[in-house]
């Protein structure tokens, strides 16, 4: 019986966050706007040479997806902690983590699933093949997810800091490399017609693991937050 | 239970400030006269390397520097991690103590490192595994002080910065190694190595001398900054006065 409350505890945390991000879908979509600026920055600051932005473009769909997605994070638990609602979930006596880990699947859902389906956009606008879009949104799929999942850690740990995103990005950004080197990896072999299955394999393993123990991370800083 | 008396004991702040007095000064003494010893051996008798010259003697002051960062985040992650589950002041106090060396080591790494790269590889920096490491490290030590400084009360510092001393500690081996798998330029390993260290005597004494004497100065640096940390969080009128 307790695991069947549980898990319904966390099915609503997690409804209750899409229902609200869906009543302010207009934030949503500004990280990916600004996903898809970035990506078309790059061929106006650099030169519109074919070989050369298919060159750079598996760092600049990565590099973008990880900059749209610390956009997001920054409101992920204020508005929660203002109204209180952070503290009603600490006193339900269900385990937070659990609770905290549907909130964040729930923002990888709104945050990440989007910054996925623009990313054919972003990479053809930098002469990714169609070949290589398949693969290379799996591959942000699964880094997308470590990004929400991480970056909700991080998130958690500024909320009751006084400074805001810069310390944000300051702390999250440098444990984010291998989710880059892995995936901007895979993009890369994808694009060159290799097969990048050991590169989205160490993926899968950072987000199995992001999975496991990032919920844990967030629960302890969220406690501290709320002391 | 009486093996744990001293493991309980340093829970109290002004015993651990009698004790990081007592420890500074028995680390400062052989670790500055090693030192000494140690670079005099390297900088002066130890012969010029017969490929690199001389410059080979940034080796060091590099390498005892590149080891240390990695053994102050280790240590400061696991007092976070002590302080977490026993509550106990003192290992976040011996954290806080610990970040801003275990960031200058790295930092002086990072400069020894650039300015041997320039007359070996021809160019200030190269994006090699080992060296985009150790820049990756500096950057989680920054973080964890900029962590640190953005809280006005103190507890809360502690345990937030905490937390994220234990995330970078898991996340520390993933990202040398993710590192490594992006590319490598840099010289194996000297010292620890399978089949003995590539060194002759007269280069590699010198240079485990530095490796003990850094670490021994690393010791006396932390017991100082400890015992000012603790002065700090303890500034109550009759403390010190108790103490003496």
């Amino acid at each position: 019986m307790p695991l069947t409350r549980t898990s319904h505890a966390v099915w609503l945390v997690y409804t209750r966050e899409l229902r609200l991000a869906w009543r302010r879908w207009g934030q949503l979509l500004q990280p990916v706007v600004f996903f898809v600026i970035i990506g078309a920055l790059f061929p106006l600051a650099l030169a519109p040479e074919p070989l050369l932005l298919q060159t750079l473009a598996p760092g600049v769909v990565w590099v973008g997806a990880l900059l749209s997605s610390l956009l997001g994070l920054e409101s992920l638990f204020k508005m929660d902690r203002e109204d209180g609602t952070l503290e009603q979930l600490l006193l339900t006596g269900q385990p937070l983590s659990l609770l905290l880990l549907g909130k964040l699947l729930a923002h990888w859902c709104v945050s990440g699933w989007p910054l996925v389906m623009a990313s054919p956009l972003v990479g053809a606008m930098l002469g990714v093949p169609a070949h290589a879009q398949l693969t290379s949104m799996l591959a942000l799929w699964l880094g997308t997810g470590v990004m929400s999942l991480l970056g909700g850690a991080g998130a958690a740990l500024t909320l009751a800091a006084q400074k805001g995103s810069v310390l944000l990005s300051v702390l999250v950004l440098p444990l984010m490399i291998p989710v880059i080197i892995f995936g901007a990896r895979a993009t890369d072999l994808a694009v060159h017609t290799e097969t990048a299955a050991n590169a989205v394999w160490l993926l899968v393993s950072l987000f199995v693991l992001a999975l496991t123990l990032a919920p844990v991370a967030t629960a302890a800083a969220v406690r501290i937050s709320l002391e | 239970m009486a093996t744990w008396v001293w493991f309980h004991k340093l829970a109290s702040p002004p015993h651990v400030y009698r004790i990081a007095g007592r420890l500074a000064r028995w680390f400062a003494v052989p670790g500055v006269l090693i030192l000494i010893l140690g670079l005099y051996g390297g900088l002066i008798t130890a012969p010029a390397d017969y490929q690199q010259g001389d410059s080979f003697r940034i080796i060091y002051v590099h390498a005892p520097a590149a080891w240390l960062s990695l053994l102050c985040y280790a240590t400061m992650a696991l007092a976070a991690a002590v302080g977490l589950v026993w509550r106990m002041k003192v290992a976040h106090a011996f954290a806080a103590a610990t970040a801003p060396i275990g960031a200058s080591f790295a930092l002086v790494c990072l400069v020894s490192g650039s300015l041997w790269g320039r007359p070996m590889w021809g160019t200030w920096w190269v994006w090699d595994a080992r060296l985009t490491s150790q820049l990756v490290l500096f950057f989680l030590y920054l973080g964890y002080m900029a962590l640190r400084h953005s809280f006005d009360e103190l507890s809360r510092a502690d345990r937030a910065s905490a937390v994220l001393a234990v995330i970078g500690l898991v996340n520390v081996p993933i990202i040398h190694y993710s590192v490594y798998w992006w590319s490598t330029l840099h010289q194996g390993s000297t010292v620890l190595r399978a089949g003995g260290p590539s060194m002759p005597p007269s280069m590699l004494v010198p240079l485990l001398l530095c490796f003990f004497a850094y670490t021994c100065c690393y010791g006396a640096l932390v017991c100082v900054r400890l015992q000012a940390e603790v002065l700090n969080r303890e500034r109550s009128p009759n403390w010190l006065s108790r103490n003496e």
